[in-house]
């Protein structure tokens, strides 16, 4: 047998102490409770012991105070607690804004990851220290869960929609990666290794890889294939038969319905799969879907790209400013 | 609780010598397939969700054995998988759910409000019968080979990804929601309209009161899972879009469905619990529940919060941190009514008359092994705490806490008390505070290991795991074959007290209460004249209850 009994995992971020804190003090407070009724169970059960067959109980009076105090003081730890989890939470939900983003795609059964730089990873996920990282997740199949014990962290995977989660990793080693959402026959072997390296280690990690194509080069890349552009960025001159793409990630987008809503990643990855879903409003529905076209990573490199074009700056992009010339009311005389 | 009139010893049955009851009342397999006598049928349920509880503990007997060592050596993983969902189903639906009501709640609620039986006695029959329906269905699908989805059914891996009897489980399940749902009616009903003259709803015992909270969430929850586990079938069947994505659906709306339920189900199987608890703490400390009302009150709350929290489940699933933060909070409330009523049982012991009798030793573990159950539950409540814990052994340790700590405790509590009831025989006294010392114990070494084995980061439905859990999981299988043994010894000497036991006679424990102002075992018609009630349910020292409680005969161990 495996001689080997931790305890208590080990930890390697930010975010791990402030957990593993919120437990110790819990634990203290459960065990506290657990030994006081233990205590006062025993305690009565010596000293009210039946001492002839035929004796009975002393009856109390009610005593609403009493009820009351047992009440409140339970609430009141509860609250602090709710409270102090709720603020670890939030923090763990929130990036900070100089997180570098991620991709992670579960699949029955492996992770792939892929980094900003285009490096491709399955089963192992190399991270430098120091380096707020943003993990965007999804699933190709069924729910899987992205789930890093050393970070304290767990996120579901998820077919058709993308969650995030982040982390800044302390300590330098391998640790354990596991998929904490059953998922089928070898959901137990779809495990791996988060390798947290010193950032120069990692460049080095990076710079001795095969060289791959940045996310955002592989999106353009993809982008022309598909022939996006011909729709979406036309040549100067020729007219858009579709919203121009700069500058969109991020901004407001007025639906044909009337709805306006924000193009997140989850309105983008939509808007490639089943375009007819959400049509902007003021064009007409002539996109293609590219559902079974794209895999759910060149589907996270195309969003990439697009952001890179909000990032570029575009002004005068998106549906809502396309030339008068090109609106629907004026293609159809 | 007192009547008028006490029972006059009955006359000698005209065969065989004993007064006439339940069991003596008619013979043959037709007189018990065709009753309906709420505690026949109350038999019927103990050997149905026995046989359940049977073929749910070889399941987890296996899971045991196969984790004994990191490797996956004992089986394939598909036959793991098949292992636990088929542990979890027939647990959970044939077996948590139903015990406590269908078995004690049968045969104690007409009893001890003093009616002569439940309100529907063919619907009561019924739903043993559909109960068994659903069975067979589950148990088809076990024997052509399983499940695999885990009982959660998780979309889409339940919807599309698994080749295995999907259908058929969930159809038993759905159709054994209907003898729950009967059940249920048949005691919000029984409740409301049957109870004895002057028994006031402030004179019930609390066994009633946590039925009743219970029925009201079997009644109003049950449809739900059985619609969520309709739409999963139809979805497997004609691809309706409905879980999962790839044809439009969301499988997190599957999710809410199911735990909008599921986690309330957690009540139904913990409130009954709570009734016996409250019921022993009375009898063996030999005055009244502390704080009655309060306590009568927190399983209303239970039942009505329980509803609110179902999202907990979600923390990691993509739920909005808002939503989060709401459910979580929610979470933390569900809790004080449960920390009151452990304060109350706790308090009712100062200045008891306190028995170690073999029940009183079961809600004594109860107390003990709920408080941390419940309280590792407000830690997974917690939002910091739950996204590293999450589908982790330390979920797996916290609900076994709750579900065998609790449930089953009070289960084995119960039938310990009420068996000189039912069968009018005593069982053998050490041998039975063994058992539950056993189970304590083997309960303790089985699933604590699991708290350490959770926050260390190891997820549950592993097949295999990495060699560093080895001992803590050695530990547990340790703990689970003790665990086993307490559960096997009450089956043999309850079987060997029907035949071998002595008489019991009335009122064993010298306790209060309608149930225990009838001959045990009871007459087919419960009491020989309605009783009326002039007083609350737990007056061991109100002088006339007093008498009548200590007769000579009235004393056990």
């Amino acid at each position: 047998m495996n001689p080997q009994l931790p305890l208590f995992p080990q930890s390697a971020s930010t975010m791990a102490p402030q957990v593993d804190a919120l437990f110790i003090t819990w634990s203290v407070i459960s065990i506290f409770f657990t030994v006081l009724i233990a205590v006062l169970i025993l305690y009565f059960m010596a000293r009210y012991r039946r001492r002839s067959p035929d004796e009975v109980g002393q009856e109390e009076k009610p005593a609403l105070m009493l009820e009351i105090t047992w009440s409140v003081i339970p609430l009141v730890i509860a609250l602090v607690m709710f409270a102090w989890g709720a603020r670890v939470f939030f923090k763990l939900y929130r990036p900070p804004a100089n997180a570098v983003e991620y991709y992670g795609v579960g699949k029955q059964w492996m992770w792939k990851f892929q980094h900003p730089d285009g490096h491709r990873e399955i089963n192992t996920l190399h991270i430098p220290t120091g380096q707020p990282i943003r993990l965007k997740l999804t699933a190709e199949d069924v729910i899987h869960s992205f789930y890093a014990p050393v970070f304290r962290l767990k996120q579901d995977a998820i077919p058709g929609r993308y969650t995030e989660v982040w982390f800044e990793a302390t300590k330098p080693g391998t640790y354990h990666l596991f998929c904490a959402e059953y998922c089928g026959a070898e959901h137990s072997k779809m495990i791996g290794s988060i390798v947290v390296m010193e950032p120069r280690d990692y460049e080095s990690w990076l710079a001795g890889g095969p060289a791959g194509k940045s996310v955002v080069a592989s999106g353009a890349e993809l982008f022309q294939q598909l022939a996006c552009q011909t729709c979406h960025l036309p040549a100067p001159g020729r007219p858009a038969r579709a919203p121009r793409l700069e500058g969109l990630f991020g901004r407001q987008v007025k639906l044909a319905n009337g709805t306006v809503l924000t193009a997140d990643d989850d309105y983008l990855r939509e808007s490639i799969l089943n375009p007819a879903a959400k049509v902007v409003a003021g064009w007409e529905p002539i996109m293609p879907t590219f559902q079974g076209q794209v895999s759910e990573e060149q589907v996270l490199q195309l969003i990439s790209y697009v952001k890179s074009l909000s990032a570029e700056g575009g002004t005068e992009a998106g549906g809502g400013t396309a030339p008068q010339a090109l609106q629907k009311s004026e293609t159809k005389p | 609780m007192n009547t008028t009139t006490t029972a006059e010893p009955l006359a000698a049955g005209p065969e065989t010598g004993e007064r006439p009851n339940y069991l003596n009342a008619a013979y043959g397999l037709r007189s018990w397939l065709l009753t309906k006598d709420h505690k026949r049928i109350a038999i019927l349920y103990l050997i149905s969700v026995t046989a359940f509880f049977a073929l749910g503990s070889l399941f987890a007997l296996l899971i045991r054995l196969e984790l004994l060592t990191p490797e996956g050596d004992m089986f394939q993983p598909d036959t793991y998988n098949r292992l636990f969902t088929m542990h979890g189903i027939v647990m959970v639906f044939f077996f948590l759910i139903p015990a406590i009501p269908a078995v004690l709640g049968n045969f104690l609620v007409p009893l001890m409000i003093g009616a002569k039986d439940l309100a529907f006695p063919k619907i009561n029959l019924a739903s043993w019968y559909v109960y068994n329906l659903g069975g067979l269905f589950t148990l088809w699908s076990i024997v052509h080979g399983g499940v695999d989805t885990g009982w959660t059914f998780y979309t889409p891996y339940s919807t599309h990804y698994s080749n295995t009897y999907v259908i058929s489980a969930a159809l038993g399940i759905f159709i054994t929601g209907f003898s729950s749902i009967f059940t249920g009616l048949n005691f919000i009903v029984t409740i409301h309209r049957m109870r004895a003259p002057g028994m006031t709803w402030f004179r019930l015992p609390l066994f009633i009161w946590s039925h009743y909270a219970t029925s009201l969430i079997i009644v109003l929850g049950t449809p739900v899972v059985a619609i969520t586990l309709l739409m999963v079938a139809a979805e497997r069947v004609l691809h309706l879009g409905l879980f999962d994505p790839a044809l439009g659906g969301d499988p997190v709306l599957f999710q809410h469905l199911f735990w909008f339920y599921s986690h309330p189900a957690v009540y139904i199987m913990i409130l009954p619990a709570m009734g016996v608890v409250s019921e022993l703490v009375a009898a063996f400390a030999r005055k009244p529940v502390f704080g009655y009302k309060v306590v009568a009150f927190a399983s209303i709350a239970i039942a009505v919060l329980g509803f609110l929290v179902w999202g907990h489940h979600m923390f990691v699933a993509g739920e909005s941190a808002y939503a989060a933060t709401v459910f979580s909070v929610l979470s933390m409330l569900v809790a004080i009514p449960s920390a009151v009523k452990v304060f109350n049982w706790t308090s009712t012991l100062y200045q008891g008359s306190v028995s170690l009798q073999t029940p009183m030793l079961y809600a004594l573990g109860f107390i003990g092994l709920f408080t941390l159950g419940g309280l590792t539950g407000v830690m997974v409540a917690t939002l910091g705490i739950d996204v590293h814990v999450h589908d982790t052994y330390f979920i797996v340790a916290h609900f076994h806490y709750i579900m065998v700590g609790g449930t089953i405790m009070g289960y084995m509590g119960g039938l310990h008390y009420w068996w000189p009831k039912i069968s009018g025989k005593l069982y053998p006294a050490f041998l039975s505070r063994l058992s539950a010392l056993l189970v304590f114990c083997g309960f303790n070494l089985t699933f604590f290991p699991q708290f350490i084995l959770g926050y260390l980061g190891m997820p549950r439905r592993y097949w295999a795991y990495p060699p560093e859990f080895q001992v803590l999981n050695v530990l547990s299988t340790a703990g689970a074959s003790i665990l086993g043994v307490g559960y096997v010894l009450p089956l043999f000497y309850f079987i060997w007290s029907m035949r071998y036991g002595k008489a019991s006679g009335d009122n064993p424990w010298g306790a209060v209460g309608l149930e225990w102002d009838t001959p045990s075992p009871p007459p087919t018609e419960n009491f020989l004249t309605t009783p009326v009630v002039t007083h609350g349910p737990y007056e061991y020292n109100v002088k006339e209850v007093h008498d009548r409680t200590s007769h000579p005969e009235a004393r056990v161990g």
